[in-house]
């Protein structure tokens, strides 16, 4: 009974298991629910399904399996935030000065939708995805890796939507991108290793608990020193490439700020070379060398990257590839000097990770790191600190 | 013997059918939500409605699972030994019964609350297990053997700050408590302020999902932020039109202070009602 179901969910990569199954058809059994689709999905949740954010692919493998797999309501679900902090950071001056003359960034929004739409009917070729080389000059915001189309306000067709097909959950998928919130908790993790190495220091309450057992015979107990100071050694890439992805990287910056006492972050741009510097404005006057980096910092800090990798090969390569100056000696030489020293080291990789073997530069960069570049998500932020811890 | 909203409490039915389930099919029930959603609150009126005893206990970052079964007061027994006295032959005298213990052993089925579990260790759950699991445990001190008389009704929230173990979860029914939509939200606030006035209310919960859908906010008001607030509103006699006034033309509301509680999310607020001010010039 219901193992039909029950695999549907496994191909949606649920891992939900056998006891969880027993579980369910034993509240049927017990007639907590009778008859009745919408209590049967809540109780098939509540069992099978042990975090939210894995609801959105249940509702997505309910609505395979119950069939009715309406039309999910997607004009509803244009990602408001996504696009306001776009909107903002595209502004040039006149856009800024037509921003007041319509009035709030709402209907600056709307106005967008508006034109959105039209720009769909023109390409009239069935479900096209807003490409990024659109003439609107919104038409940049199709890069939205999710691919969601918009424009069908106006369909006045709408069908009652079922509980599961609204797919409310969905942006608590893992896969999705990532807000400040769970970007520390994500970083949390790093937490873990608080207590390591050798019991060098007095456990004070444990000797006093161990002699009190063993009746007032003296136990010392030790307990390895804390190491609760994690350290962090971040290098961002701007400019260029990276401008799409400003507003994700801002976000993670200010997550691992608060969560580091220890945090040194400095910028490069595309690849890392002799020098890097801290403050973006004065980048060419106040550089610091990546050598003084490494005898600065010890290999106990932990080295991410931050960077799209996204570049021509030369200027990982080659003496004198870079974009903006005569570099004396190629990219991966300094690359491979950071990596030795900071033998914990991660990639983060912005970029949607379907797009990776696309751009040599990539697997270029991904080879110097070992393999150890992930994607910019929360599962892909997880990876990685598993990697540095 | 099932649970629903009661006087003072408003459910869903959802998390109804899903406190149900768990007490049926007597499971740890986890749950999960924003802050502020009522998660403590419910183990409360679960316990009320159903006049069960609440056992309560708050999780902290150093609690350690031993700590809900039992500790052994090993210090106060070498002081006693010292003294001469003579409790100090019997160890049982010193055995100090947990959380889980008392609810083990509670005359009537209770109703026991495991508060914020993510606080804990990362290994805390995984060490509660096979109790949870079996009911049951054993005192090495002692050689006893505690097991439960009925299994009582285990309640578990977490927010979310720790991942919890897969063995773990797959012994829980898990719930995730959503925000309560317009029209619950209206029968919760209905349930706290019987004489709100109905323009007040509706104006306010106006204002208040406005506040919530404004992107780039560090933390959402939610309905206990609501509550206070409308508390205030009250409080201070507010009348239904400055609320309306304020809210047509932007600026911040009466007593933000209850729904806005950092900093920048004030200065975010203020720079948009400044915006909204500008449009209506």
């Amino acid at each position: 009974m219901l193992v039909e179901f029950f695999f549907t969910l496994r191909k949606y990569g649920l891992k939900s298991s056998i006891t969880e199954l027993l579980d369910l058809l034993q509240a049927l059994q017990q007639q907590v629910i009778f008859a009745d689709t919408e209590a049967f999905y809540q109780l098939a949740r509540l069992t099978l399904v042990k975090d939210e954010s894995q609801y959105d692919k249940f509702d997505r493998a309910f609505a395979e399996y119950f069939e009715g797999v309406a039309a999910i309501d997607l004009a509803s679900q244009i990602p408001d935030d996504w696009l306001i902090p776009d909107i903002i950071r595209q502004l040039s001056a006149e856009d800024k000065a037509a921003l007041q003359g319509l009035g709030s960034l709402e209907e600056l929004l709307k106005q967008l939708r508006e034109r959105l739409a039209e720009q769909q009917k023109r390409h009239a070729g069935g479900n096209k995805w807003i490409g990024t080389g659109g003439t609107s000059p919104f038409g940049a915001y199709g890069f939205n890796p999710e691919g969601v189309r918009i424009g069908q306000q106006g369909s006045g067709a709408r069908r009652a939507v079922k509980v599961w097909d609204k797919r409310e959950f969905k942006d608590l998928d893992s896969q999705s991108e990532l807000n400040n919130r769970s970007i520390k908790l994500a970083l949390r993790q790093l937490r873990r290793f608080a207590r390591s190495g050798a019991a060098t220091e007095l456990d004070l309450n444990g000797t006093i608990q161990a002699t009190s057992e063993q009746g007032g015979y003296l136990d010392l107990r030790f307990v390895p020193e804390r190491h609760n100071a994690v350290k962090v050694l971040m290098l961002f890439d701007v400019g260029g490439s990276m401008d799409d992805y400003i507003e994700l990287c801002q976000q993670v910056f200010a997550a691992v700020r608060t969560e580091f006492k220890h945090l040194e972050f400095f910028y490069f741009h595309n690849c890392v070379y002799e020098g890097v510097w801290r403050n973006n404005q004065r980048r060419h006057t106040e550089q610091v060398s990546v050598l003084d980096l490494i005898h600065t910092y010890g290999s106990d800090y932990k080295l991410i990257f931050v960077g799209d990798a996204t570049m021509g090969p030369y200027e990982i390569d080659y003496p004198g590839g870079s974009v903006e100056h005569w570099n004396q000696e190629p990219g991966r030489l300094w690359l491979e000097r950071l990596l030795a020293q900071y033998p914990k080291a991660v990639w983060l990789n912005p970029q949607p990770e379907q797009w990776w073997r696309h751009y040599q530069s990539i697997s270029i960069i991904k080879d110097i790191m070992q393999q150890r570049m992930q994607p910019l998500t929360l599962e892909g932020l997880t990876q990685a600190i598993k990697l540095l811890s | 013997m099932s649970f629903q909203s009661t006087e003072n409490y408003i459910v869903s039915d959802e998390l109804a059918l899903a406190v149900n389930a768990a007490m049926t099919l007597q499971k740890p029930l986890l749950l999960k939500g924003e802050p502020g959603t009522g998660k403590t609150r419910l183990a409360e009126e679960l316990a009320q409605s159903l006049g069960a005893e609440l056992i309560q206990w708050h999780i902290k970052s150093t609690t350690k699972a031993q700590h809900g079964l039992y500790e052994y007061d090993a210090v106060s027994r070498l002081r006693d030994s010292q003294l001469g006295s003579d409790k100090v032959h019997d160890i049982a005298n010193y055995i100090k019964p947990g959380k889980l213990w008392q609810a083990f052993t509670a005359q009537q089925r209770p109703v026991l609350l495991i508060d914020e579990i993510d606080k804990a260790d990362i290994e805390f759950p995984n060490d509660l297990l096979h109790e949870l699991d079996r009911m049951s445990f054993y005192v090495h001190e002692t050689g006893q053997q505690v097991s439960a008389a009925q299994r009582p009704i285990v309640l578990i929230t977490s927010n979310n700050e720790k991942e919890l173990p897969d063995a773990f979860l797959r012994r829980c029914f898990f719930h995730y408590i959503r925000f309560p939509d317009a029209d619950i939200l209206r029968q919760i606030v209905a349930v706290h302020f019987p004489q709100i006035r109905q323009q007040l209310l509706s104006t306010a919960l106006d204002v208040f999902f406005e506040l919530r859908e404004l992107p780039g906010l560090k933390k959402k008001p939610s309905t206990s932020e609501l509550l206070d607030w409308l508390k205030l509103l009250l409080a201070e006699q507010i009348p239904a039109e400055v609320l309306q006034q304020k809210q047509q033309q932007g600026g911040l509301m009466p007593m933000f202070g209850a729904l806005l509680k950092n900093e920048q999310d004030v200065q975010l607020v203020e720079k948009l009602a400044f915006l909204a001010k500008r449009q209506g010039r």
